[in-house]
């Protein structure tokens, strides 16, 4: 991706965000956490926000930022520095997640789809040849990639995907199509999942500019407007053998990614949160009606009070996932838990946010109502609210509600 | 190149105000702190531009408390080599400078920097004692530095306009706005900064010759006042009793 960044209008607009911290969280975090978290504030306020109303509002995807992103080592912070990254623990990469979403969740979604979704499938799953072809490239910003799961068809039941793979010699024939695939149309790869002639899931790595592979874009969001979303249509694309994922088989492989990309949607809609109820806060002290602040009546207290001992529960859940994360032991039944309560507790204080902002709360004034529509997209993608549910379901009972 | 710039920690422009109840104190609970921004964006970040032309090394240095080693960190993943901490809490301007000249005595660094003020007591008094102790040079409110062998050109605000200044090394020079651009430290800096030493030192002992006795909060503004045009014997009276400059 090239950047140009000499032509960016800039808002003249104080992001005047400050972090709560309720419960004294900071002290469970080391001064790399810390360190992190002020980074990337600082570069989501001179960077983000000076400019995402504008880009929300012409649905434009910033792409600029794809550089700036890899710059502050925003992709595959927690794989290792032999790639390019940033060899960060778990938290600090949910820390990352918090602070872009904070600014956005299109940004978040741009740098964890690289990060959780691209690079971390070809570390994980991939040859070494494959990791240091592509990580330090992704890591840099130099190649952006996409991954395409979600089928028109197949949404949350992705195991029924009809997208196949057929063995010619030296090289698979790809068919199929795929849906709502975050970044694919200004991607340079995508990492793609597929069913070979047995029936069994594989990933591969799609190249931008092999024949027969298309990615057109997919308009008319409400929601994520500052993130590109397109298809992925393949018509017998030749994909070399060289870049299978040689090392998983089945629905564990796009899981696997889908549980470090979702462990990082738990924290970053608690930045989501945070610039709702900051937002409101702010307002409701300087917002005077019937002669006093509107946070000084009860029913103003009652929504800001209930929004930070939920946004402290949301914390308390994020670093206790961190935690296990970091010594291997998050189950993905555990995300699962965290990625729901998390974005349904954002959503949820957007809404109360937005209306202590009175009709100013539907205005890009304040940032309340883009991330509430944001919201939206965050509670449907990467299992939606009611699939996580059925996930908790069947662990706590042991019965499959799925079917 | 050896160069010491020094580093402090500032309440962030965000925090609220307050002391204690005899006003004697300011109340740290609940602050955020940050580097203070003219160490940062401009004295470091144009050090570790001369490094990156000129090589050699950039050295921090801190007064302050193990609660500073945050900022110091920062300073260490923007670029920094190696950090040194006066484990002594910054009582004045004048104890300050005694710390990090008793330090820089002996090290024989080419260049001392920092930001032209903190934004929080804004008292543009260390860098001067510094270089009184030191017996160099002192460039203050410099914008724009370049190093030519050893001999450096600079700019500097004045009162209504620049002044352009030559200058042997080593010397002391206060930065100003224009001076760098705001670095933001990445992740793999932040990893490497983990590992750079940061060497505590025991303060100099040293009798400090003022004390605060109080501080005090501005007072709040108070609103605009409208007076229409045809009522100028109530503007002059304003001015006259009220804003008392007539
Ligand atoms: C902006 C955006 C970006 C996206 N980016 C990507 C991407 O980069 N890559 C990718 O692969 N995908 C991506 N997705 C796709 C996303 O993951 C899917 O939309 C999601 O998994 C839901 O699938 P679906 O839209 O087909 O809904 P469906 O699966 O059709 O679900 C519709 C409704 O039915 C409910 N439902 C389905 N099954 C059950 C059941 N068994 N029991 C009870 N309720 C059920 C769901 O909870 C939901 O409420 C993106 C989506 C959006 C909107």
């Amino acid at each position: 991706m090239q950047s140009n960044t000499s032509n960016i209008q800039k808002s003249a607009r104080e992001d005047r965000y400050q972090h709560h911290d309720y419960y004294g969280i900071d002290e469970l975090l080391s001064e790399e956490h810390l360190l992190a978290r002020e980074a990337t504030r600082q570069w989501v306020k001179s960077e983000v926000s000076p400019i995402i109303e504008a880009y929300a509002d012409r649905a434009e995807c910033p792409t600029h930022l794809f550089k700036g992103l890899a710059e502050i080592g925003a992709y595959g912070p927690s794989l290792p520095a032999k790639y390019g990254c940033g060899g960060m623990d778990e938290i600090a990469y949910g820390i990352i997640m918090s602070e872009l979403e904070r600014g956005d969740s299109g940004i978040r979604s741009m740098a964890s789809v690289q990060g959780s979704l691209v690079m971390y499938p070809i570390y994980k799953y991939g040859s070494e040849e494959q990791r240091m072809k592509y990580l330090p490239k992704l890591a840099s910003g130099e190649l952006i990639g996409c991954f395409g799961l979600t089928e028109p068809d197949y949404g949350s039941n992705p195991s029924d995907m009809i997208t196949n793979i057929k063995d010619d010699g030296d090289a698979y024939i790809l068919n199929g199509a795929k849906m709502w695939i975050t970044n694919s149309p200004v991607a340079d790869i995508a990492v793609v999942w597929a069913k070979d002639e047995a029936g069994i899931i594989r990933g591969l790595i799609v190249e931008r500019g092999m024949k027969g592979f298309t990615a057109p874009e997919i308009h008319g969001k409400w929601s994520l407007r500052a993130s590109i979303t397109g298809e992925l249509v393949f018509e017998d694309v030749r994909v070399p053998k060289s870049n299978l994922l040689p090392n998983v088989q089945g629905l564990k492989g796009p899981l696997g990614c889908l549980s470090k990309a979702r462990y990082g949607i738990a924290w970053g809609a608690i930045g989501a949160a945070l610039d709702c109820y900051d937002s409101a806060l702010r307002y409701s002290q300087e917002r005077i009606q019937f002669g006093k602040p509107i946070g000084g009546f009860q029913l103003t207290q009652k929504k800001l009070a209930e929004m930070i001992t939920e946004i402290t529960k949301a914390q308390l859940l994020a670093w206790r996932l961190g935690t296990l994360a970091n010594n291997g032991k998050a189950t993905p039944a555990q995300i699962s838990m965290a990625k729901r309560n998390n974005v349904h507790m954002a959503l949820e204080i957007a809404r109360e946010a937005r209306q202590i902002h009175g009709g100013m709360g539907i205005t890009n004034e304040y940032p309340v109502m883009r991330h509430m529509m944001n919201l939206e997209t965050v509670l449907t993608y990467e299992g939606t609210h009611d699939i996580h549910l059925l996930i908790t379901g069947m662990d706590v009972t042991g019965f499959n509600a799925f079917k | 190149m050896k160069i010491l710039v020094c580093v402090s920690k500032t309440p962030d422009t965000t925090a609220k105000i307050s002391f204690n109840a005899d006003n004697t104190e300011f109340q740290s609970a609940g602050v955020q702190y940050i580097m203070n921004p003219y160490d940062e964006w401009y004295a470091l970040v144009r050090a570790l531009e001369l490094k990156e032309t000129l090589g050699g090394t950039v050295t921090l240095i801190n007064v302050g408390t193990a609660d500073d080693e945050q900022v110091i960190r920062k300073g260490l993943a923007i670029g920094g080599d190696d950090a040194v901490r006066i484990d002594a809490a910054p009582k004045s301007a004048l104890f300050v400078a005694k710390q990090i000249s008793a330090h820089a005595k002996s090290a024989g660094y080419d260049l001392i920097m920092l930001g032209k003020e903190t934004i929080d007591y804004n008292g543009s008094e260390v860098g001067a004692m510094v270089a009184e102790y030191m017996d160099m040079p002192y460039v203050s409110y410099a914008t724009k530095l370049d190093i030519a062998g050893s001999t450096a050109t600079l700019m500097r605000d004045i009162e209504g306009g620049e002044e352009e200044i030559e200058v042997d090394l080593p010397f002391v020079l206060s930065a100003a706005k224009g001076m760098a651009e705001q670095r933001i430290p990445n992740m793999r800096g932040i990893m490497m900064a983990k590992s750079k030493p940061i060497q505590v030192i025991p303060a100099v002992p040293f009798e400090d010759l003022s004390v605060v006795t109080s501080y005090e909060l501005p007072k709040a503004k108070s609103g605009v006042k409208l007076v229409q045009p045809e009522n100028m014997d109530e503007l002059v009276r304003l001015l006259h009793e009220e804003a008392k400059v007539i």
